[in-house]
């Protein structure tokens, strides 16, 4: 029998809660059959952690909140075909981009120093240098690079997640119905 | 009658009154023109531009330009609608509209037009602008960061309640509405009866205590493309 490689899709969450690949979890029965149909590369999913070899589609959840993110949303971009922005946290930023309205210093001491509930002795915002750099505030995933396709929703259902990888793996635009545009 | 005659939407011939709108036109006849500060109860006011058409030509605002005989309308056009896209897109980013925490969400007709358009992300960067919150009314609160400037709630409150507690301040980015005489909304003047707390298209108008009413699926816009009501008024009439 002819081996055809069946196409290979990435996954990332990026500044996200991983509720959208919950929802890609939540194609339920689907989920087996696209499993039939594609490879997962670099993903939770499987816990592949480098591309190995070139993907079809890479799906964004999230968008870019430090530095590790942009370098590994720029990795996405290189290594996958077509970039499909899935939930509101990478299509616009979504919750975590509400810090966007606030200096990031403020957040930070917010956060560590001054906040009502914090027990920080040490009294300092952590800073090892293992800890990704935080970015001035949270970029979309097309304000970093291209995204061929959005998914809305927080998350998107699954159904827009399945009709957008069944459009793009047939070589097909995505073009979702009313039903599936949803912001919420 | 001498005062009517017929207008042309889209090509479709629909009948017209001297002194309509083509906005109360098309109404009539059951054609959806999306709008965000028009509101069939207020007074016209032209100035979020969604309603724009092509009238003979020339793009104008559907509720405020008159009809005239034999006028040639363009509404559900690839131009007039690409027009939309982009003031929709352009009032999502001059606000903050974090829909997944908003209460407004699937009842908030900025979103539902954004829907209509089958608008899934913006390409204009999102300003990001920091906006008070004035939760300073017992029963009422004014969200600034999802104001739309629309002014219908100016309008409602000083035609309809006669009260004129929301004015417009300020110009250009720094345009906001302001709560008149007092800095803040505990106004002793507003009620939550008035029709200045009800008009709000978005959620920046809210009447606490109410949290998310609805269950998804079961809200305004979940099924229903805004306008849906308008036009199936006109399948009424058809049969
Ligand atoms: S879009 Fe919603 S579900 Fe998806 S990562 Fe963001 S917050 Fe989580
Ligand atoms: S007002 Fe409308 S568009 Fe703005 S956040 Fe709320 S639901 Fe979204
Ligand atoms: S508060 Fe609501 S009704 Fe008033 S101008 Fe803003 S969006 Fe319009």
């Amino acid at each position: 029998m002819p081996h055809t490689k069946k196409p290979r899709v990435a996954t990332v969450s990026l500044a996200g809660c991983f509720g959208c690949h919950m929802s890609l979890l939540d194609l339920d029965e689907r989920f087996l059959q696209l499993s039939d149909i594609v490879e997962f590369g670099r993903s939770p999913i499987n816990d592949l952690r480098r591309f190995n070899e070139r993907c079809r589609v890479g799906l964004i959840e999230g968008g870019c909140c430090n530095e590790e993110n942009v370098q590994t949303l720029v990795e996405f971009r290189e290594s996958c075909d077509l970039l499909i922005a899935v939930g509101e946290c990478a299509i616009m930023g979504g919750i975590p981009a509400m810090r966007n309205t606030l200096p990031l210093a403020d957040c930070l001491e917010e956060a560590y120093l001054d906040g009502r509930s914090v027990y920080n002795p040490s009294g300092r915002i952590p800073d090892d240098p293992e800890l990704p750099l935080l970015l001035d505030r949270v970029y979309c995933a097309h304000d970093v690079v291209k995204i061929d396709y959005h998914l809305p929703g927080c998350p998107p259902q699954a159904d827009t997640i399945w009709q957008a990888l069944v459009a793009v793996l047939s070589d097909n635009p995505v073009n979702l119905p009313y039903e599936l545009v949803k912001y919420d | 009658m001498t005062d009517s005659f017929t207008i042309r939407v889209d090509g479709r011939v629909i009948e017209a009154r001297q002194g309509q709108t083509i906005m109360e036109a098309t109404e009539q006849a059951g054609i959806y023109i999306p709008r965000l500060c028009d509101h069939p109860d207020l007074r016209a006011h032209g100035s979020c531009r969604i309603c724009t058409v092509l009238a003979n030509g020339r793009s104008v605002a559907a509720c405020t330009q008159p009809v005239e005989r034999d006028m040639e309308v363009k509404n559900r056009h690839p131009r007039v609608e690409a027009w939309r896209r982009q003031l929709i897109a352009m009032l999502f980013v001059e606000g903050n509209h974090f829909c997944p925490c908003c209460e407004k969400s699937g009842n908030c007709e900025l979103q539902a037009l954004g829907y209509l358009h089958g608008m899934t992300a913006t390409q204009h960067p999102h300003l990001f602008p920091r906006r008070a919150v004035d939760g300073s009314h017992p029963d009422i609160l004014l969200e600034h960061n999802r104001c739309v400037l629309c002014g219908r709630c100016v309008r409602a409150s000083r035609d309809v309640d006669g009260k004129q507690v929301f004015q417009f301040a300020g110009r250009g980015l720094n345009r906001h509405i302001t709560v008149n005489t007092e800095a803040q909304l505990d106004h002793p003047g507003l009620d939550l009866k008035d029709k200045a707390v009800s008009v709000c298209p978005v959620g920046a108008i809210l009447k606490k205590h109410k949290h998310y009413g609805v269950p998804v699926g079961e809200r305004k816009f979940d099924h229903d493309p805004i306008g849906s009501d308008v036009e199936s008024h006109d399948q009424d009439k058809v049969t």
